[in-house]
């Protein structure tokens, strides 16, 4: 008795249909048409973004490098210390070390600021957890996403590198495209 | 002496030599210009700008790829066979360089009152010249993958044979008709033929389709680039070759495209001729030439458009339909100039 391999079976296409004085026809008018179709994509131009020179522009809700902020008018740190920030990282890539103001040396607005804050990027996966947990909006994630080094100790962004205004800016997707 | 094919020697040794290193030097100049528009054009076909980084709009692009590929390591893999692993790609250089003596770019002229003819060789056999040397140039691909010892090559190297020789016959039945009408086989005798009446397009266009098409295969582009197969194979019978091999492999590719377009060209596209335009002798190369390079755009828009075909496709491709339209080709055409 055959092997019966059911309706599972895919037949296979060996030539054209339409036997072979159509099938011809058609291999050859598909293949012309083929061939316009490639020469339209050429007429077209070209979609693509020169990158060095020529960065994709990004959404406004893009979740790139983060940012540290300071208050515009007193110049003081939003950030006050409190971890929250470092608790809420499911990667775990926060680092903060909070320290107390003192009216000689104040540097955030509430009672204690961080010492130290570092996040180390090679680590975190950019899903703006820490952003969310913020009660002061001291930390928000940006736009910079050209994030590579050679070493990986130059992806662990310290708190002043955090402070700072990024040197180039990412161009930003405005609202109707 | 037997003479067994009158060769045209009829010109000093030292223009043949001339001859051999000028016509030699300006189409391997343009190997690195096909190479060069292959991936331009293929940008643009895609929605892309291709290579336009090295120097002026990626013009420099393949003096870097030669220069990268050169000072690599020569890898020989263990189980390869080495001295045939070597010759391989010395074959398929050569075969492609022979081949172009073969082109006429222009007829004989007189330069300083020396008769010069503007071709490598016009020997009496011409057409069976270039078959001879298009079916050596599958030891290249043959030996290549054979000598590296790899699975990969190995199947590459098969399907090369099964290939070559399939559509190799489809060929030459393809220019019978073409051979037939102009009632010689040298190449500047055909294209004489072809400045009294119409191109050979025209009345053999069947032949000269399957010629172009069994043209790819011959010269392993897509859509029938089986024996190299990305997708499939790695890389087919080039597998295990890297560096200056490679380079020569490549290089004799593109060789070969040039020289099959420039083939195309001679046949079936009237040579040097314009119609009803009667320019003076220097412009002939130009015209070859330019000619050449539409057919080889013509390789590279196929090449952008057309996916690999399955290999059974391939070759029920080859034998159900080129062979015997081919034959039928040959032998209306036949029938036609016996009885007109």
């Amino acid at each position: 008795m055959p092997y019966d391999p059911g309706p599972d079976v895919v037949e296979v296409v060996r030539a054209p249909k339409g036997g072979p004085v159509r099938g011809t026809y058609r291999a050859f008018g598909e293949t012309l048409r083929g061939m316009k179709t490639v020469m339209a994509r050429w007429a077209e131009g070209t979609h693509t973004y020169q990158y060095p020179e020529e960065k994709t522009p990004v959404y406004p809700r893009f979740r790139g490098r983060h940012k540290l902020h300071r208050f515009e008018d007193s110049g003081l740190e939003k950030c006050v210390g409190c971890s929250l920030c470092a608790a809420a990282c499911p990667a775990d890539c926060i680092r903060v070390v909070a320290a107390e103001n003192t009216p000689e040396n104040r540097v955030s607005a509430g009672e204690r600021y961080a010492a130290v804050y570092e996040i180390n990027l090679s680590r975190c996966i950019f899903c703006g957890y820490c952003e969310v947990a913020c009660p002061f909006d001291a930390i928000t994630m940006g736009h910079d996403y050209e994030l590579s080094d050679y070493n990986r100790s130059d992806l662990i962004f310290t708190k002043e590198m955090l402070l700072a205004e990024p040197l180039e800016r990412t161009p930003l997707r405005s609202m109707g495209e | 002496m037997i003479v067994f094919a009158e060769v045209g020697y009829y010109e000093p040794w030292w223009i043949q030599l001339l001859k051999a290193l000028v016509i030699f030097a300006v189409v391997f100049q343009l190997v690195p210009v096909v190479l060069l528009a292959e991936r331009k054009l293929l940008g643009r076909f895609q929605h892309r700008y291709g290579p336009n980084r090295v120097g002026p709009y990626g013009a420099l692009q393949p003096m870097a790829d030669i220069g990268k590929l050169l000072f690599k390591q020569q890898f020989r893999p263990a189980g390869s066979i080495g001295w045939m692993f070597a010759l391989a790609p010395a074959i398929s250089m050569f075969t492609a360089v022979a081949a172009l003596a073969l082109v006429p770019f222009s007829d004989t002229v007189d330069i300083f009152g020396t008769q010069v003819g503007l071709y490598g060789i016009d020997p009496s056999i011409g057409v069976l010249y270039a078959f001879a040397f298009g079916g050596l140039a599958f030891y290249g691909l043959v030996l290549g993958g054979w000598a590296s010892g790899g699975k990969y090559a190995f199947l590459g190297s098969m399907r090369a044979a099964a290939q070559l020789i399939s559509y190799e016959i489809a060929q030459g039945l393809a220019l019978v008709g073409v051979v037939m009408m102009a009632g010689t086989l040298s190449l500047t005798e055909i294209v004489h033929y072809q400045e009294d009446n119409l191109w050979m397009v025209v009345p053999q266009f069947v032949g000269f389709v399957i010629f172009l098409v069994a043209g790819f295969a011959e010269t392993n582009r897509p859509p029938f680039d089986l024996p190299e197969a990305d997708a499939e194979l790695v890389q087919g019978y080039i597998t295990e070759y890297g560096g200056g091999r490679f380079a020569a492999y490549f290089a004799a590719e593109y060789l070969e495209i040039i020289v099959v377009s420039a083939l195309t060209t001679t046949l079936f596209l009237g040579g040097w001729n314009i119609p009803f335009v009667d320019p003076p002798t220097w412009v002939d190369p130009i015209v070859v030439l330019v000619k050449t390079l539409l057919l080889v755009f013509f390789f590279i828009w196929v090449r952008a458009t057309l996916p690999r075909l399955r290999y059974d496709q391939l070759m029920a491709l080859g034998w159900k339909v080129f062979l015997p339209v081919a034959t039928l080709n040959a032998l209306v055409t036949a029938i036609l100039v016996v009885a007109i």
